[in-house]
């Protein structure tokens, strides 16, 4: 659609002369989805929608208890010190953040009163601010009302580097003040287009004051209650034992009518994602699994008359075949895949780009990933808005082929293509996991018949992704010509996702391989592109920013994107679930409940 | 007595130090880092992952971070998890009793069988009883539990649908109910274990009575017209559970951890389980404290078996 049209139009809807419903109709006939419009309508400065509930039952409690497998279980409370999803999910089930994702990527409120949005003062129009309206009447789990000062205090508490709390890179560079008791403002230090991170989703909840004030800074870790939380959630809590039960009560004050509705919550942890799909699909002793990444023939198999089947989400995570620009073979000054080498094949774009027409990604969507994978020939799959449509994948061994030999890649007496005596032999690197090993064999495969030679290697994935600085297996270090893994997308937003690849951010030793560029691909227009599209307020430019981004990467071929994943959950079948592809899976669990 | 214990007991102070030096340097040494988790999460910046590094030591040269630990340990302080941000007393202790029920009445069932079944076909060698038992027996160790664990699962829960096969250590019942319900829940980890250590046991039993059994001392107690089950009970058991007593000590350390399968299939929250999470994530003061408990039982069942061979035999001497 053009961008002119697609303005005036959201500025009718604005000005009340085309109502929202109409607006979606149009988007709709252009091929854009219902909730794709909504946010275009919200970024354009009409108030974002919120989501839209299914929840159906009519009275609180009388579920029963709710039964949840996660085969890692949580190993810590406090949502500030989670260091995986796992434990965010487990503090999620008693904190509260203001809002949180639907499946479709929409706002909902939990204690915020109201979304912020231009005309209800919420959101400056220079993005340099947000204010956020408290829900009145939200009591902590021990009777102590809810209020502005708990918000600001979980950014003191977080933002002090001796408290070592992992959030502190949503809080650090912002400003938390109190308007008053049931509002607070959040101040940035520039424009901020993506305003709703600090404070949004299961991994921004938030904490008791009264509970936490004794305990900042250094003292952060004797905190009882970090092991006992008091929150403001639909469940109370019960019990923990790290890594194997979390158990919670129905919180009868709840601040979400008729809600919750089952009377406990048990969360298991330990075993595997195998025999969970199995406890969840095919006994029924538990009502959710989470996690779920099993081949697709056996969940098919499982699904054959169970008591449960397997729930998607979609989000925005790519699994993907990273290139190095450098060359991980030659040592400069005690660094290999040093940024003063080039890497000797992929420097000729035509390698790159025959590597490209090599990957099956439908076989290895069919033989692997299943109804849990789309194919794709973007890096940025998500949200629907920043997916560029300027892009097209394809898998031809003769194209790769002819590719080749006009670039003079020549087939040498052992089958391999040569040219000026370098060999076309690739290492290619993942880490252990089964459907990764098995990707890597059908891409080995095809380059194979290319007259490409590829050498597997997979590492323990404790090892690939640590960052310890004397190992040199990890991601970052990248010392294969290609490595292969996913980075998920943890909200629905590029900004973070995409800034990683900023040439100013390659991993190199001087940085202790902690800069985040690992392919250490530099595209000066890229980084033009990604800081343009860092300070941009209009949601139109921003999103075609991204796209432009995105379409750079596929012209440099910088990622081969294997697969676009699916979240993967299972459920009993009269068990509804809300699962975000943008969120944990216990974000929404207010809104669970059981068909009778 | 008291001295001999207490002099074996000293001898096991600098075995211990040794033991503790070994894993310390060992788990130093190992790749990974228990902050990994982090490196793939976008929102976490590396300064922070490096901060915490700082925080918890990590940074530190090893021989720093031995005299730290060894320290804290002199003190009662058993570490703090890197993972649970939480004291490593506490988490081991919250995961004893899963272990000590579940693997203990495997080791009851392992001897309840082992011991009438060796004993019996010791006295009836090559009869069709002991032939049945040897079979019984090889196949038994000869299968792995991991296999016999997914087996039990698809016959008693999937087909079935009998047993559950998570095990969970909060039944919402009391009293009988509670007991009852505890105990349905044990039956296949205690059964998958029970019986692979009955196997082997079995054998080593029925081997130690058979040594035993055609020693002319025997031969003199039938002589003096004692009968059948006094002979074997008074005078060929007492002598033949030697070895066997050894071999129970000895595997009593690894009945503690040692069910690290058996705990993974059956998500039975032990001391096995705990370790092998750990391990996953790195979280090194668990791993170096569960182990350290392993050495410190290795040198206790030790000496407790050293104190149980005076007991069945008085001619060794506690010297």
């Amino acid at each position: 659609m053009l961008d002119k049209e697609l303005r005036s139009m959201i500025g009718q809807v604005k000005d009340g002369r085309m109502d929202r419903r109409a607006f979606i109709k149009h988007m709709a006939a252009v091929g854009l989805t219902a909730p794709l419009a909504n946010q275009i309508l919200a970024l354009g400065g009409v108030a974002m929608a919120e989501g839209a509930s299914t929840y159906k039952p009519t009275k609180r409690g009388g579920g029963g208890a709710l039964k949840l497998l996660w085969w890692q279980g949580p190993t810590l409370l406090n949502p500030h010190f989670a260091t995986g999803t796992k434990d965010q999910d487990g503090a999620r089930l008693f904190y509260e953040p203001l809002a949180c994702w639907d499946p479709d990527g929409n706002m909902k409120l939990v204690l915020a009163a109201e979304i912020p949005s231009i005309q209800n003062g919420g959101l400056a129009a220079d993005g340099k601010s947000v204010t956020w309206k408290l829900k009145p009447g939200v009591k902590w789990h021990d009777g102590t009302p809810f209020t502005a000062d708990d918000v600001v205090f979980n950014w003191e508490y977080a933002k002090d580097p001796a408290t070592s709390a992992l959030t502190i890179a949503t809080l650090r560079d912002i400003t938390v003040e109190k308007v008053d008791d049931l509002t607070v403002r959040i101040l940035f230090n520039k424009p901020t287009p993506f305003w709703a991170d600090a404070f949004v989703g299961a991994p921004n909840t938030i904490i008791p004051k009264h509970l936490f004030q004794d305990y900042r800074g250094s003292k952060s870790r004797e905190a009882p209650t970090n092991l006992s939380p008091v929150g403001t959630g639909p469940y109370k809590f019960v019990e923990f034992k790290p890594g194997d039960l979390v158990r919670g009560v129905i919180n009868p004050d709840y601040h979400m009518p008729n809600r919750p509705y089952f009377d406990s919550v048990e969360m298991k942890g330990g075993g595997d994602a195998v025999s969970a799909a199995r406890a969840v699909i095919q006994t029924g002793e538990y009502d959710f699994g989470w996690n779920i990444q099993v081949e697709d023939d056996v969940l098919l198999r499982l699904e054959k008359g169970g008591k449960g089947k397997t729930v998607y989400a979609v989000g925005g995570d790519t699994e993907f075949i990273a290139l190095n620009f450098t060359d991980p073979n030659t040592e400069v000054d005690g660094e290999r895949s040093s940024m003063k080498t080039k890497h000797p094949l992929f420097s000729d774009p035509a390698v790159r780009k025959a590597l490209s027409l090599l990957i099956d990604r439908e076989s290895v969507k069919k033989a692997i990933y299943g109804r849990a994978g789309r194919t794709t020939a973007n890096f940025l799959n998500g949200p629907e808005k920043f997916v560029s449509k300027n892009t097209s994948w394809e898998f031809s061994i003769e194209k790769a082929s002819k590719i080749l030999d006009d670039a003079g890649w020549k087939p040498g007496a052992d089958g391999i293509r040569e040219k000026d005596g370098k060999k076309l032999k690739l290492l290619y690197q993942t880490s252990i996991n089964g459907p990764r090993q098995k990707t890597q064999a059908i891409v080995k495969q095809a380059c194979q018949k290319a007259g490409i030679d590829v050498e597997l290697k997979s590492v323990v994935a404790s090892v690939f992704f640590s960052s310890d600085v004397g190992n040199p297996d990890t991601y970052s270090k990248f010392y294969a010509d290609m490595e292969m893994f996913q980075i998920p997308l943890s909200q629905p937003d590029p900004s973070q996702h995409m800034r990683r690849y900023l040439s100013t951010l390659v991993a190199t030793k001087e940085n202790k391989w902690q800069g985040t560029n690992f392919p250490r691909w530099v595209n000066k227009e890229y980084d033009a592109t990604i800081q343009a599209a860092d300070g941009e307020m209009d949601p139109v430019k921003r999103a075609a920013l991204y796209i432009k981004a995105n379409d750079l990467m596929y012209q440099d071929t910088v990622f081969i994107p294997v697969q676009h994943r699916l979240k993967v959950e299972a459920a009993a079948n009269n068990l509804r679930p809300v699962v975000s592809g943008w969120a944990n899976e216990t974000d929404n669990l207010f809104d669970w409940y059981r068909e009778e | 007595m008291s001295q001999y214990v207490l002099r074996r007991l000293l001898i096991a102070i600098p075995s211990l130090l040794g033991i503790s030096v070994v894993l310390f340097v060992v788990l130093a040494l190992a790749p990974g880092d228990p902050f990994s988790e982090l490196a793939t999460n976008p929102n976490v910046p590396p300064e922070v992952q490096a901060a915490l590094r700082a925080k918890f030591g990590l940074d530190d040269p090893i021989h720093l971070r031995y005299l730290h630990w060894l320290n804290a340990m002199l003190q009662g302080d058993w570490g703090f998890s890197f993972v649970s941000r939480m004291n490593v007393d506490t988490l081991i202790l919250q995961r004893l009793p899963a272990t000590l029920y579940v693997i203990g009445s495997a080791q009851i069932l392992a001897l309840l069988i082992a011991i009438p079944v060796g004993v019996y076909a010791a006295t009836k060698p090559y009869s069709l009883f002991d032939q049945i038992a040897n079979t019984l027996a090889f196949v038994g160790f000869s299968l792995p539990t991991f296999f016999t664990g997914i087996l039990f699962i698809l016959i008693f829960s999937v087909t079935l649908d009998w047993l559950p096969f998570v095990y969970t250590t909060d039944i919402k019942a009391t009293g009988i109910r509670w007991v009852l319900e505890m105990i349905r829940q044990a039956i296949m980890p205690v059964a998958v274990l029970g019986l692979f250590q009955a196997a082997s046991m079995t054998r080593f039993v029925r081997s130690a009575m058979l040594d035993v059994i055609r020693l002319d001392y025997v031969t003199t107690a039938r002589a003096k017209g004692l009968g059948q089950a006094k002979v074997i009970v008074k005078h060929v058991m007492r002598n033949a559970m030697i070895p066997v007593v050894t071999l129970i000590a000895l595997q009593m350390p690894a009945v503690f951890g040692g069910a690290i399968v058996t705990e993974q299939i059956f998500r039975i929250p032990g001391i096995g389980s705990l370790l092998i999470s750990s391990i996953l994530s790195n979280d090194t003061p668990v791993v170096m404290a569960v182990t350290f408990v392993f050495a410190c039982l290795v040198v206790l069942f030790n000496l407790i078996a050293d104190v149980l061979y005076g007991w069945l035999d008085p001619r060794i001497s506690l010297r």
